[in-house]
């Protein structure tokens, strides 16, 4: 159970100067597995940690889903000249509160001639893929659900996943806008992992491992997107394209296009389950906006140039927890650009956008990735 | 059995039928279009017409030609003032009465100011209709100041009711100078911000260059008019070929381009509320004085005949029909609504294209649906 | 042309047509049998060039059912009006130049719905607005069973 925690030994060897040491979750976590474990025999300890760890994650889920759809309202408004949400509590930061209570009143209304279970089923699909890609992602030194050794591959392969929450929910529903909408959807997101795919592995590359807790601590010296000089760029600018595209976002949200299929494959949802799309939405883009943050940008790893000066220093008293969302939410606000200020694509002209442009540059820039690390050319 | 399985694999079987409208974003009103698909490839399209169908024809025939201008306004409310325009031109040109300059110089500016209202809702719904919310806004907040300026001078905001048989219903209201150039400044500012947020956009390029061609013959033949007509080079500016008001005195352009795909029918509109803004600039300090109206009678009897008049709406030529036969109702009236026409060509241009080109060749052409059921 | 030349041209084309100076144009009115042959060679003729049809107006007379069509010239700017009507209510019946004209599909459809006038070889001659069983509301003699009265 205590690997589940992420303890991350290796960290711990490297203890430096005070200012260099930032606070390791680990040993928080070490405590309480200790006192528990004298509380109770280890069956139950296992059971307790998992509650613990689930219901932490259920908050943070709420926590970010919420407040990411406030943050959306305000960026959108900032950019359409309007106030935005201002009425419920200061700024009206509790107006999705507010809306999410709202959800949980209406009714679900049951689609005559729809699929029930796999209707029932879609947005618990899409909302579990979350929950598992959530746990994989390293917030700050210690702060992890799991530390796989594969963590890259993982974050990848389980997240494609919520395509299948997609298509079973466009075809359940019975009705051709979804349907519409989900294989849109389907198409969508098959296509553009290949290129998410790529852009990690470009760095997986530089980094020489799929750890995250190791490619964050690779990134000691300087952040990915710098030590890999312009195939690294070309990387994160592939990425944030691809993953844009994945989280279904504008302008390449065809598969909710709502001038053309009014909402895509959840038009059918009604009240929590269509929040559950809702918050899913915004999940997938914090997520997407993490791991970018993770890969390129460091992490929770501080701005850091060479080895070791006072500028690293300096750069250390701000605490990695916030250098992680700090980075994170810069992302999110970059992709909430995006889709308040393009159209939105045609799927047609989306797929040559993938196959015919991101995918060959990707495929090239891998190999110059590789060469570069293979000649040591970077820092 | 094979036969079956065979005949399941024609096209004809294959076809995915989906319905848009009749509530539905993009219809802008409503309206349904029975779609046939093949995958998303649109192969064809039927309108379905009558959801909001008034009888405003026959209504008409029971009316005084008053009353019949206050109707006028609910077929196109983007362009109100056109609306009454035509009808007080017919009756007027009917009883032969001159009228006044100051008049005609008004309506002018409030058929160029309705012309810039109406863009800019067209570009506001366009820009939302490929997917950027953000015009949305943009437009709806300039052209909230024009309506502010009807609200000023006529009490409506959309449904002005301004015209009358005779001249204007009231005179204009003193602040009118002053907040139309106070608009123009401000639009001339905006504007690039326009072009930057829409028109030079890669992905806005990528939806509309070459989407929905229209050749000349074509758009001839099926009676295209307004700026989509003219963005396939149809020369159809009514305030050009026949004037009316006072557009026999101003210098503008009429915007004209070959190429006819929606692209242009949209950079059509954006040009065409540039000359707006020069004729307004010709005519906001030359305002004549003098009455606002011709004294009245009270009960207007047209002359037993037909009449008939144009004018130019910001969709195209709008057609009043008058037949009279000396009653103080009309026989008969017929109006022949640019939307309507307009409407005959959707099928000819959607065929062969993708679902979402439906959303943009349908948003280019700008209905307004209460004007195609009248 | 002007209305005098343009008077001439219809004589030229038909001497049977019935010409007339309107207020505002030229007024041909032609039988309900001449229309395709008159607009098809409107249409052609390089002099005349009626290639834009403003709208097409169905006209109940009384006893007589009409159809007027307002023509113009694209080229020139002259328009004409040409006029048609048949006795018979139960079955009036006019030829569509829906062939010649793309636009008159739709008109010609309006004209069918609101007054009952059926074009022949029509490709698509359905209700427009209204549903099947409603009567044709622009007739003079239509009577309104359902009027609201409140």
């Amino acid at each position: 159970m205590l690997t589940s925690f992420g303890i991350i030994n290796y960290l711990s060897a490297q203890s430096g100067p005070w200012w260099r040491v930032f606070y390791d979750f680990t040993s928080l976590t070490k405590n309480i597995d200790a006192g528990l474990h004298n509380a109770m025999s280890p069956f139950w300890t296992t059971v307790t940690e998992m509650v613990i760890v689930g219901i932490l994650f259920l908050l943070f889920y709420a926590v970010i889903g919420l407040f990411l759809v406030y943050a959306e309202r305000k960026v959108c408004a900032f950019i359409q000249n309007r106030l935005g949400p201002n009425r419920l509590g200061p700024f009206g930061i509790f107006q999705t509160v507010a809306d999410l209570i709202k959800l949980l009143f209406k009714e679900l209304i049951p689609i005559k001639n729809a699929d029930h279970f796999l209707f029932n089923l879609a947005p618990y699909i899409v909302i579990i893929v979350n929950f598992m890609v959530l746990a994989a992602i390293p917030y700050a030194l210690g702060l992890h659900a799991v530390d796989l050794n594969i963590g890259i591959f993982y974050v990848i392969a389980v997240s494609s996943m919520s395509v299948i929450g997609v298509l079973l929910a466009g075809w359940s529903s019975n009705s051709k806008y979804s349907l519409l909408g989900a294989m849109r959807s389907g198409a969508q997101i098959v296509s553009y992992e290949l290129s998410v795919g790529l852009a990690l592995a470009t760095v997986v590359i530089l980094a020489g491992s799929m750890q995250l807790s190791v490619i964050v601590e690779g990134q000691r010296t300087g952040w990915f997107i710098f030590k890999g000089h312009i195939p690294a760029v070309i990387a994160f600018v592939i990425y944030i394209i691809a993953g844009t595209a994945e989280t279904n976002r504008g302008p390449f949200d065809l598969a909710e296009a709502e001038s053309e299929l009014t909402a895509g494959y959840h038009t059918e949802y009604s009240g929590i389950k269509f929040a559950f799309f809702y918050l899913a939405e915004f999940i997938n883009m914090f997520i997407v906006a993490s791991i970018a943050a993770t890969i390129f940008l460091g992490g929770w790893m501080p701005l850091h140039f060479g080895a070791d000066n006072g500028f690293n220093r300096i750069m250390d008293f701000i605490p990695p927890v916030i250098w992680f969302f700090a980075k994170t939410f810069f992302l999110i606000w970059v992709i909430m650009l995006f889709k308040w200020t393009f159209p939105r694509l045609r799927i047609d002209q989306l797929l040559t956008l993938e196959w015919k442009y991101l995918l060959p540059i990707n495929i090239v820039n891998l190999l110059i990735m590789a060469f570069i690390v293979l000649m040591g050319w970077h820092f | 059995m094979e036969e079956k399985v065979k005949d399941i694999d024609t096209d004809e079987q294959q076809e995915y039928i989906i319905n848009i409208g009749p509530q539905h974003p993009s219809t802008h009103g409503v309206m349904r279009l029975v779609v046939s698909l093949k995958g998303e490839t649109v192969k064809n399209v039927e309108p379905h017409l009558g959801y909001i169908h008034r009888g405003i024809e026959k209504m008409c025939e029971s009316l005084t030609y008053q009353q019949i201008i206050h109707l006028t306004d609910r077929m196109d409310y983007l362009a109100a003032h056109m609306n009454n325009e035509v009808v007080c031109l017919a009756v007027e040109k009917a009883l032969e009465i001159e009228i006044p300059d100051r008049v005609k110089v008004i309506r002018t500016l409030m058929s160029e100011l309705t012309r810039i209202q109406s863009h800019e809702l067209f570009w506001a719904s366009y820009g939302m209709d490929l997917g950027g919310q953000t015009c949305y806004f943009y437009g709806l907040r300039d052209r909230e100041m024009v309506l502010d300026i009807f609200e000023e001078t006529t009490g409506g905001r959309m449904i002005v009711s301004y015209n009358c048989p005779g001249g204007v219903m009231y005179d204009l209201h003193p602040n009118f100078q002053k907040r139309v150039k106070e608009f123009l400044k401000h639009f001339r500012k905006v504007l690039p911000e326009y072009d930057d947020i829409l028109t030079n956009n890669v992905i806005f390029h990528e939806r509309t260059v070459g989407i929905g061609p229209l050749s000349l013959n074509e758009a001839i033949s099926y009676g295209i008019t307004g700026p989509s007509g003219r963005a396939s080079g149809f020369s159809c500016d009514v305030r050009k070929h026949e004037p009316y008001s006072a557009y026999d005195r101003v210098k503008f352009n009429e915007v004209l381009y070959a190429e006819g795909d929606a692209f242009h029918r949209y950079l059509a509109r954006v040009e065409e509320m540039r000359e707006s803004m020069n004729i307004i600039d010709q005519l906001i300090d030359n305002i004549p004085e003098g009455p606002y109206a011709v004294k009245m009678k009270p009960v207007i009897r047209l002359p037993e005949g037909e009449y008939y008049q144009r004018v130019e709406t910001p969709r195209g030529e709008l057609g009043v029909f008058i037949i009279s036969d000396g009653n103080k109702t009309p026989y008969r009236v017929h109006f022949r609504t640019p939307n309507f026409a307009n409407l005959s060509v959707l099928n000819h241009l959607v065929k062969g294209f993708k679902i979402a080109d439906l959303i943009s060749i349908f948003g280019s052409l700008d209905f307004v649906i209460p004007d195609i059921d009248r | 042309m002007d209305k005098i030349q343009l008077a001439e041209f219809f004589k030229s084309l038909d001497s049977d047509l019935e010409v007339k100076e309107g207020k505002q144009y030229t007024e041909v009115t032609v039988p309900p049998s001449k229309i395709h042959s008159l607009a098809s060679q409107l249409r052609e003729k390089e002099e005349a060039l009626f290639d834009f049809l403003d709208c097409i107006t169905g006209v109940d007379y009384g006893h007589d059912l009409g159809v007027i069509y307002h023509l113009r010239s694209t080229k020139y700017q002259h328009m004409v009006v040409i006029k048609s009507r048949t006795a018979d209510r139960e079955n009036p019946l006019f030829d569509s130049v829906s062939d010649i004209w793309e636009t008159a599909n739709l008109h010609e459809r309006e004209a069918f719905d609101l007054l009952g006038i059926k074009f022949a070889n029509h490709p698509d001659l359905r209700r427009l607005f209204l549903n099947s069983s409603w009567g044709f509301p622009l007739r003079k003699d239509y009577v309104d069973n359902d009027m609201i009265t409140w």
